[in-house]
């Protein structure tokens, strides 16, 4: 029983060995600015984590084995080990931690930058919109109650009697442009949602009532799927959009293109 | 019925209400109404394993579903998403109130927690029973939502406003999510009435000798446990009577101004929807260590057995213990960092987080070095707790990364989360539930359970696990977010259908394999071989009793404690034993309050 037990733990650490090294599947290529650093990050907790799991079983496997009686009394503990052991884990878990948090505020740490695009994001049940405020650089007043009407072209219920609104452009895909900061102000229309670009390695929840700034900036032109990562309702596994990054001119000419014709009513 | 009261001060009934009472009366008194804890331990045994049955069953409806969409099942036909979401909803609900936070603290606690102490009795015997009879309804209530308009809450089991506030905002959020809210209120007060009777048992019930310091671990992880319980389940309880009150009258906790709801506007304004996540979550960290600690004890406890050893650094255990509960309470933010809280609390959450790792890692090295050369018997108990030991290793290495903010706003909602979870709280509390069973069973049932099956189980159940949850890691590292009902939504989740297809073989497999135990089970309660008092030569004071351990409990008697819980292997010792203590002629009745 002894030899199964240890042949059963070698069998799982090596299992997992496999899953982890041959990574049928893995991150998607990172595209904006904070990727590499957050796949870096990984990577580093991985390796450490991964080999004190491998460590962890071989232990566990070579104390499960059978052992002649050695006599005497045994141990009940000893704490300059137990000191050792604890110094040794607390340096490794902080050593993570204080390199995880100084990512935090890197990542998290927003400065104004010239040319930085400014989008407003909402979700609703279960769909995203992205709203650019046009030339003027505002976004109009909204108020969903009162005059959101999907079917009308205004399903963010932006104020028809605020001027600042009636340049504002909205779309059901995000285009930005590569190389520059895009700030994101998120909200949410009726529950919370979560805007999730694992190619940017993005995700922030919206939330009813609450408007959160957050921000990334694409490093490559291409389309990336977002998905809704927050529990949204019974349509939340298809609240799918995409970003699509693409050249300053074209995003310029973007705009151009979707200008409202007329203002809004 | 009188003799089972003879170390109690409750209203013993008189001999003339004994004469005049019919025996089914008595049967009634003693099978079901009972207030002898060794009882109410078996029904909260048996409440858990219909509670798995029906979580289990769920899973394997979600995991076939995920793959084989098109799939009728029989009498349910297709499934539906708002189905889809009322079963994760419901398979998490029973999984973490009635199966991981009830077998191992109510229902092998309540069993054992006194007789370990040395006490016949727990201290408060009829709110120890009534919390079982409000559990018992509170699952009834939860259960009966598969039978309303709507069906099942399907919020999942965080129940994150407005989605849970609103009736509009999906199927299950109806007449589902009031009955989901009103069962775990029920569930709430039955866990306050049964801790409170944990910590006044522990506090004033210890047989003579029975100093803290020569508790068994797992008393001490009960007696934390049912602190935990009274300080977070009393939180759970007033935010579910506040979203009760914003959902019926009109109140305005959660809900801010401005929802356009299913086109509708809501007439609601001035809540904030995080504070229900800090709430829930001051609870929810909390209630994780409230299933893992009871495990972790008797994990300790069966290693020492076992080992024939000591206990590894008993002291550096119960600190371990009051460390986790006590940091338990200070790390609720972690599953918050890509809410919308302020980002500067981002650093002091992961950074307490990253401290809870610390005792748990030192519980892990005792562990190893209670193994470490030790005459170890390969008995079933044994190898499911060394299979929670892996479990533990392998769940609990995700923790630092997802303790990091800026990994887990990648990982966050992504099957990553689901793997960490269902690995070191799911799987590793089940695995100690399996180990208590297997080990204790002799004293609840008087028999013993067949080993072969037990360790066919094991081998099961160990690889059955490892190939379902690992996999997770992936999808969640691939970005895979969790509680989709569907993979066809978004191209690049689509794409890891493969995967998914391998986790719900694995899935099958493994919860098949659970017949092995259920039939090990029920078989070894009719047929098994009858039980010696003491046959895994054990210490502790519940082996001084035959097996089953008998209604009255030490009867007469009462234990003298002299030793402390784990004398294994004790040189010139007559066995390799020493029993923590003996039984002598009772004195006085000291039990009384």
């Amino acid at each position: 029983m002894s030899a199964a037990l240890r042949l059963a733990i070698l069998v799982v650490v090596l299992g997992c060995l496999y899953l982890f090294l041959a990574q049928p599947y893995w991150f998607p290529a990172g595209v904006s600015s904070q990727s590499a650093l957050i796949d870096h990050q990984f990577k580093i907790a991985f390796l450490v984590l991964g080999a004190m799991f491998v460590a962890g079983h071989l232990v566990l496997a070579y104390v499960l084995a059978k052992k002649p009686h050695s006599g005497g009394q045994a141990s009940t503990g000893n704490w300059r080990l137990e000191a050792a052991w604890t110094i040794a884990i607390t340096a490794i878990f902080f050593w993570l931690n204080i390199s995880g948090d100084r990512l935090w505020s890197s990542t998290m740490e927003s400065a104004k930058q010239t040319g930085q695009i400014e989008i407003e994001v909402t979700g609703a049940q279960f769909q995203w919109y992205f709203r650019y405020p046009g030339a003027d650089g505002v976004f109009g007043r909204v108020d969903a109650q009162k005059f959101a009407k999907a079917d009308e072209g205004n399903p963010l219920g932006i104020d028809p009697a605020d001027q600042a609104g009636r340049d504002d452009i909205v779309s059901t895909s995000m285009v930005v442009p590569v190389g520059h900061l895009v700030e994101l102000h998120l909200r949410a229309q009726d529950v919370v949602h979560s805007l999730f670009i694992p190619a940017m390695r993005f995700k922030q929840d919206t939330v009813p009532g609450m408007e959160i700034h957050s921000h990334f900036t694409p490093t490559q032109t291409g389309v990336y799927e977002i998905a809704c990562a927050e529990l949204c309702g019974s349509g939340h596994y298809r609240m799918r959009a995409e970003v699509r990054v693409v050249s300053k001119q074209e995003f310029e000419k973007w705009l151009k293109a979707h200008e409202p014709v007329a203002p809004r009513e | 019925m009188s003799r089972l009261h003879h170390a109690s001060s409750d209203p013993v009934p008189t001999s003339a209400s004994i004469t005049l009472a019919p025996a089914r009366n008595n049967l009634l008194r003693r099978y079901m109404f009972s207030t002898d804890h060794k009882v109410i331990g078996r029904q909260y045994f048996f409440l858990s394993l219909a509670a798995v049955l029906a979580g289990a069953w769920l899973s394997l409806l979600m995991r076939v579903h995920l793959v084989w969409p098109k799939a009728a099942i029989p009498f349910l036909g297709e499934i539906k998403p708002e189905n889809y979401l009322a079963y994760l909803t419901m398979h998490g609900t029973l999984m973490v109130f009635f199966v991981l936070s009830t077998a191992p603290q109510s229902g092998f606690g309540t069993f054992f927690l006194p007789l370990q102490l040395g006490a016949s009795r727990m201290a408060f015997a009829r709110l120890t029973a009534a919390g079982f009879w409000v559990a018992l309804v509170s699952f009834l209530v939860l259960m009966a939502a598969f039978f309303v308009p709507g069906g099942p809450a399907g919020a999942g089991w965080t129940q994150y406003p407005p989605l849970s506030a609103l009736a509009s905002a999906g199927p299950g959020q109806g007449m589902g999510t009031d009955l989901w809210l009103v069962s775990i209120g029920l569930f709430c007060v039955s866990s306050l009435f049964s801790a409170i009777s944990f910590i006044a048992t522990t506090i004033k019930y210890r047989a003579p000798g029975m100093t803290w310091m020569r508790m068994p671990l797992t008393c001490w992880a009960w007696f934390v446990t049912a602190i935990l319980i009274l300080l977070a389940f009393s939180i759970l309880l007033v935010a579910l009577a506040m979203l009760i009150l914003d959902r019926h009258a009109g109140t305005n906790f959660f809900l801010p101004g401005g929802l356009l709801v299913s086109g509708k506007p809501v007439e609601h304004s001035g809540g904030s929807a995080l504070l229900w996540q800090h709430l829930f979550w001051f609870f929810g960290h909390p209630e994780v260590y409230i299933a893992i600690l009871p495990a972790m004890g008797v994990t300790s406890h069966l290693l020492s057995v076992f080992a024939r050893k000591p206990v590894f650094g008993y002291k550096a255990m119960v600190g371990a213990t009051l460390a986790i509960g006590a940091l338990g309470f200070m790390v609720w933010g972690h599953h918050m960092f890509v809410s919308g809280m302020n980002p500067y609390a981002g650093f002091a959450f992961s950074t307490l987080t990253t401290a809870i790792a610390v005792p748990s890692a030192i519980k892990t090295f005792n562990w190893v070095a209670t193994l470490y050369g030790g005459r170890i018997r390969y008995a079933t108990p044994l190898l499911f707790s060394a299979g929670f030991v892996s479990l533990f290793i392998t769940g609990g290495l995700t923790g630092p990364i997802l303790a990091q903010p800026a990994l887990d706003t990648y990982l966050h909602d992504t099957y990553f989360v689901v793997a960490h979870f269902h690995l070191i709280m799911a799987m590793a509390g089940l695995f100690a539930i399996f180990s208590s069973t297997y080990f204790w069973f002799p004293k609840m049932f008087g028999r013993m359970m067949n080993e072969r099956l037990g360790r066919l189980h094991f081998w099961i159940t160990l690889f059955g696990a490892y190939a379902t949850f690992m996999p997770m890691h992936l999808l969640g590292i691939a970005g895979h977010p969790r509680r989709y009902s569907d993979l066809t939504g978004v191209q690049y989740v689509a794409a890891m259908a493969p995967l998914q297809k391998f986790i719900t073989v694995a899935a099958i497999v493994t919860i098949s394999g659970q017949i092995i135990f259920l039939v090990n089970l029920f078989w070894s309660m009719k047929k098994g071989p009858a039980a010696e008092a003491n046959p895994w030569d054990c210490t502790t004071l519940e082996w001084t009793l035959p097996s089953p351990a008998p209604a009255q409990g030490f009867g007469g008697q009462q234990p003298q404690v002299n030793h402390g819980p784990y004398e294994y292997n004790v040189p010139g010792a007559e066995k390799d034993f020493v029993m923590q203590g003996r039984l002598q002629p009772a004195k006085a009745d000291r039990n009384a309050i």
